[in-house]
């Protein structure tokens, strides 16, 4: 069968927040960029972000700057960030908001007519550019119209609308190619992509010297998620393939406030916004548990009081937040422990309930997705009764190993940005850090990407049998007659859920190994039957690949790493360890994915002038006693 | 708690099909996506449907439950007897794919007819200064998560596909009205609703207002109002006049 084929500058792989930013960035520089996506233009995960994009504009504290905001960062992520990444991202956050405004997003607006920022947990300032509680449907649209601005100005200037940027929606990338020729360095370097359309099941190839991954996060593998279909951990498999490093993966962000019930949407989330807004968590008992789980690091930055945390709303500068605002892995952590200690809600929840603590109409106009969530699919109306929540995978700290200003991968014309790139939130992200993440590295990898194009001394060009190799590989579902990919699927789901969860232990995380091991071997024999038009069943085998390759790698550096930090809690390691806090744990496997390794490194000590930004009685709880000692020299000079 | 419920649904590609039956497992809470799933996990694993989020955000498994064009992640099982048979078809506005999957790229041809956000040029980002109540009239209409629902149900286009080529649809008439009324779009949008984009066609009858899945007003407060505008430049004597004496094209007036 004929295999359609294009050549393009830029291939970027996901159409969310980052994908299309750096698409646009890609054009605006001149390069012929393709976006190729899974779903429909316009349909991403970043629909369902809802808090907002934190950006320290500082228009609703004056206080705020980059540097309050990097410290949030860095606090948020317990240290073990990227600190390049953590300073570029805080400094540049605002102007990518701005930047949206210019190309026609509304966000809401202050007294005074500037964007409005909200609270969030771990920011110390309102921080978190919003509309509503939809703010990433406004960011997805905003950035899909401007990719539509470009194609009409293409259209005027070269009577093509798509000759500089054209979407092949309903796409799937199933390989990243290489030319290993000797212009192109030992490992080789990107010379194309390879996949098939969703709708009729045509293979195609794209032929171009720069990629860049875009393809969010991994949270298919797991049972309860917030998390669409899409998030199948496709970026991330395809640069492992490709012989590129993932690094962080056993850290896994499981969100506070999913719904519990009903079991059909179990796992969707419950935006922070409702505790930024005011609402509170408690017990069967009534209690407004989280004053119980300030952990020792942040005791004096939360308040000790009911009173004290509910006066903050109001007076942030005399009051210290309540507990309910405490970073996500903490929040998360402690509803697991109450509902394990029997005072759950009954359907295994607990109560997040801001009905007592608004007017029904501040609700409504304060989170109206929310109200209409509950209403239709729970039949709970949140302004006069409290819902029921518990943890849920949402995001994945870990990701594509990329050079933290252009977002290279360690294979020439490999670039990564957004939830599938790693480093940037650490061992935990912030709420509203992900939307500005996705803007920041998405223009620096477009750049990068271009800036790679322009630089390249000779093109790559794709190697025929890899090309053939590709093909097969896509093609071998719909050959076999072998076991529903489905089963395969639930199994997988199943495993990480119980053995990789939110609560982590020696035992469990090395029977989870054997078990994704002997599902790697079901894998291969899985069948699709059916044609090649429109095939969920074909799509979903050939997604097992990169769901089990993930999962084995979030195990493997699980089950390695002896702390508990941010995403990764071992109970058989409860403590925070400085000296693992400098080490990295770094994935990488063979090109046909049987063989995964994991190899530490050192993680680069944070530049003199970041790290004086940090007092010395909160760096003594992450940093070592010889860390320190050099901090203290430093001070001294 | 759970039952057994029958499902009709359509099945088919390359402009034929027919209604298939399905006897299938429905439990507690479960919407009609649900049962698609259960459907293609148990049944039909080549089952084609359109779905991303399960939370009415993306606007992907739009389909017509029962003859309504509704999504089906939000309509929930419990709103049918157990004993009725449930038909679920594509969207019919849109030529067929396969099964549920209709092919929607008639609403990406017209999105990139409308002449995008144009600010002034002298305004740098950063710079925008804007009222709440200003921003709250355009916000409603971008609460739109594109289900194209709106122009399924549309009866200028519904069966009649002659119509087309002339009309946005409501969703995109409605984007207009959005351009227009956002406080700093320099572009003036009446003449080209009206003769490009087909807002004349439009009668009102609210059809799209009642499966919009976002209860935005569409008709009531986009396109009525656009209407609206359209009507006083169109029978305002000065513009008129103004139109005849210094024979200028009304776009720019």
């Amino acid at each position: 069968m004929e295999i359609e084929r294009h050549e393009y500058d830029v291939v970027v792989i996901g159409a969310g927040g980052a994908g299309l930013r750096a698409a646009i960035e890609a054009r605006q520089q001149g390069k012929r960029t393709a976006i190729v996506c899974k779903s429909l233009f316009g349909k991403a995960h970043t629909v369902m972000a809802e808090g907002g994009a934190a950006a320290a504009m500082g228009n609703v504290n004056s206080d705020d700057n980059w540097m309050v905001h990097f410290r949030d960062t860095m606090r948020g992520g317990k240290f073990l960030n990227n600190w390049r990444m953590a300073e570029l991202h805080a400094k540049e956050a605002p102007d990518r908001v701005w930047e949206l405004e210019a190309w026609g997003a509304l966000f809401d607006r202050t007294k005074d007519g500037k964007i409005s920022q909200r609270n969030f947990g771990g920011h110390e300032y309102p921080r978190l550019a919003h509309v509503g509680d939809r703010t990433g449907l406004e960011m997805i649209r905003t950035l899909q119209q401007r990719v539509v601005a470009l194609q009409q100005e293409d259209e005027r200037l070269h009577g093509d609308a798509e000759a500089y940027i054209k979407v092949f929606a309903e796409c799937t990338i199933t390989r990243l190619l290489k030319d290993h020729g000797p212009a192109h360095g030992p490992g080789g370097a990107i010379a194309g992509a390879f996949g098939y359309w969703r709708e009729h099941g045509r293979l195609i190839l794209f032929d171009a010297p720069a990629v860049v991954l875009a393809t969010g996060g991994i949270g298919k593998s797991y049972v309860v998620t917030s998390n669409s279909w899409e998030y199948t951990g496709d970026g991330h498999a395809l640069a492992l393939l490709a012989g590129a490093k993932l690094i962080n993966m056993e850290f896994i962000q499981f969100h506070p406030t999913g719904m519990v019930w009903p079991p059909s949407v179990r796992g969707i989330l419950v935006t922070e916004s409702v505790r930024g807004d005011g609402g509170v968590l408690r017990n069967s008992e009534g209690r407004r548990f989280m004053f119980d789980y300030i952990p020792e690091v942040f005791k004096d930055k939360y308040a000790t009081t009911e009173e004290e945390g509910d006066r903050w709303y109001t007076d942030q500068a005399n009051n210290r937040r309540p507990p309910e605002l405490l970073p996500r892995d903490e929040v998360a952590r402690a509803i697991n422990a109450e509902v394990k200690a029997g005072r759950g809600s009954p359907q295994g929840g607990v109560y997040l309930d801001v009905s007592t603590r608004l007017p029904a109409a501040e609700i409504v106009r304060r989170l109206p997705s929310m109200h209409h969530q509950f209403k239709e699919l729970a039949d709970v109306d949140i302004t006069a009764e409290p819902m029921q929540v518990g943890p849920t995978c949402h995001y994945i700290m870990g990701g594509v190993e990329v050079d933290a200003d252009t977002g290279a991968a360690a294979v020439p014309g490999l670039f990564a940005a957004g939830e599938v790139s790693g480093g940037m939130h650490g061992s935990n992200r912030l709420g509203g850090n992900s939307l500005s993440d996705l803007l920041v590295f998405g223009r620096r990898a477009g750049a990068g990407a271009a800036a790679y194009v322009d630089r390249l001394a000779a093109r790559p060009s794709v190697p025929e049998e890899s090309v053939a190799a590709a093909r097969t590989e896509a093609l071998a579902p719909l050959e076999r007659s072998g076991e529903n990919p489905y089963e395969v699927h639930q199994e997988l789901q199943r495993t990480m859920n119980e053995l990789v969860g939110i609560i982590r232990n020696a035992d469990e995380v090395t029977e989870a190994l054997e078990a994704v091991g002997k599902l790697k071997e079901r894998a291969r024999n899985v069948g699709a039957a059916g044609g090649r038009i429109y095939n969920p069943g074909w799509h979903l085998a050939l997604d097992l690949r990169n769901m089990l390759l993930v999962s084995e790698c979030v195990a493997r550096a699980a089950l390695l790493r002896e702390e508990s930090r941010g995403g990764h809690t071992r109970d058989d390691f409860p403590g925070m360890s400085a000296e693992w806090r400098r080490r990295l744990l770094v994935c990488g496997a063979s090109p046909d994915g049987s063989a995964v390794t994991v190899e530490e490194k050192v993680q680069p000590a944070m530049r003199d002038d970041l790290i004086t930004l940090f007092d010395r009685a909160e760096l003594e709880k992450y940093i070592t006693s010889e860390e320190l000692a050099d901090f203290d020299a430093l001070v001294k000079e | 708690m759970s039952y057994k419920a029958k499902f009709r649904v359509w099945r088919g590609e390359g402009g034929e099909g027919r209604l298939e039956d399905f006897t299938v497992e429905v439990n507690e809470g479960e919407v009609v996506l649900d049962i698609i799933h259960r459907l293609q996990a148990t049944q039909a694993p080549d089952l084609a449907v359109r779905w991303n989020c399960k939370a009415g955000k993306c606007g992907s498994c739009s389909m017509e439950i029962n003859g309504k064009p509704r999504l089906g992640c939000m309509t929930r099982m419990s709103t049918f007897t157990e004993d009725e048979t449930i038909t679920v078809t594509p969207m019919r506005t849109f030529p067929v794919i396969k099964d549920l999957v209709t092919d929607v790229s008639f609403n990406y041809q017209k999105a990139r007819e409308i002449p995008s956000f144009t600010p002034p040029a002298d305004v740098k980002p950063g710079e925008y200064r804007m009222q709440q109540i200003d921003v709250e009239r355009s916000q409603e209409f971008r609460k739109c998560i594109e289900c194209f629902m709106c122009n399924n149900v549309c009866h200028v286009i519904r069966d009649h596909e002659e119509n087309k080529p002339g009309f946005a649809g409501p969703r995109f008439l409605m984007r207009i009205a959005e351009l227009d009324m956002h406080p700093y779009d320099v572009v003036d949008r009446k003449d080209a609703a009206q003769e490009e984009h087909g807002l004349g066609y439009c009668n009102i009858t609210k059809c799209c207002t009642e499966v919009c899945p976002e209860h935005i007003k569409i008709t009531d407060n986009a396109l009525i109002p656009m209407k609206e505008r359209v009507v006083d430049r169109k029978y305002d004597p000065l513009v008129w006049l103004g139109n005849k004496i210094f024979k200028r094209s009304g776009s720019k007036s």
